[in-house]
């Protein structure tokens, strides 16, 4: 699946990371803790949550994340988009609740694209 | 033998928002280096999961970063509070970090034992009342 697609599919907005649409991903996590995103996640490149502070961003960088997708509209700073585009990630927010938006991502392929699809 | 590159930083225990910095900062400079890209993400997770900790447990302190031929070193030095039980703390799920902190994502009391994992020897040395000093090492 690709950056662009997952815009698509949760019919986000794209705050930064225009240049990045075409990157492929092939797992994602969803969580508000990035203490456990930091200790449980392994090469998985789409971050999704509903915490906002710049840790958000840090967290995904130090992990090789490329995508960050806000759920339940919530709204990063200027700084943090700033910085999300200093670290080469996409960032985007979604309407959709977590549970929703991880469903939808799920069922369209993201992170079983090795069993089927 | 080529030279050893040595990185300083004062990391802020005030501000939780620019909580992060040194250990961003250390990635772009091993990126810069040419080292590979699993050994960055080694030091990265590591120096910035003890970059937090330094800011929510003992505010702030110093973090230095050597690069050598065989390995990176990270030290990590406060003035905090001190770790009364070092066995404890390194247990997976230990945390004394209260609702605030969990609030903003962290206190899951992973970091520890997160930073183990992550490196190939680490070393805690901590007075209570007068500090801690984390050092890590992560071969090349
Ligand atoms: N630099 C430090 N100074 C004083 N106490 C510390 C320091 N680092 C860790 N601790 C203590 O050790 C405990 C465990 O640390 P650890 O990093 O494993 O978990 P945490 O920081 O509480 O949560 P997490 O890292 O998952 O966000 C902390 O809750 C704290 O009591
Ligand atoms: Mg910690």
């Amino acid at each position: 699946m690709k950056i662009g697609d997952i815009r698509e599919l949760l019919d986000a907005e794209l705050l930064c990371g225009e240049d990045m649409l075409d990157h492929d991903v092939y797992a994602a996590c969803c969580s508000d803790m990035m203490s456990d995103v930091l200790a449980f996640v392994k090469d998985q490149g789409v971050l999704l949550t509903g915490l906002v502070n710049p840790q958000v961003i840090r967290t995904a960088s130090m992990m090789d994340m490329v995508c960050i997708v806000f759920v339940r509209n919530k709204a990063p700073s200027e700084e943090m988009i700033e910085l999300a585009r200093d670290c080469g990630i996409a960032v985007m927010r979604s309407a959709s609740r977590a549970f929703e938006a991880s469903g939808i991502l799920y069922y369209a392929g993201l992170g079983r694209e090795v069993e089927d699809v | 033998m080529s030279e050893t590159i040595k990185l300083h930083y004062d990391v802020d225990g005030e501000n939780f928002e620019s909580a992060g910095q040194a250990s961003h900062s250390v990635k772009k400079s091993l990126r810069q280096l040419g080292m590979s890209p699993d050994v960055i993400r080694k030091v990265a997770i590591a120096m910035y999961e003890g970059e937090i900790n330094m800011v929510i447990h003992a505010n702030g302190g110093v973090a230095d970063v050597e690069v050598g031929d065989d390995d990176i070193t990270i030290i990590l030095k406060d003035q905090g509070p001190g770790i009364p039980n070092i066995e404890l703390a390194m247990q997976e799920g230990y945390s004394t970090a209260k609702d605030n902190i969990r609030a903003l994502g962290f206190g899951a009391g992973m970091g520890l034992p997160n930073m183990k994992k992550y490196t190939d020897d680490m070393k805690i040395d901590t007075v209570i009342g007068v500090g801690t000093t984390i050092t890590m090492k992560v071969n090349i």
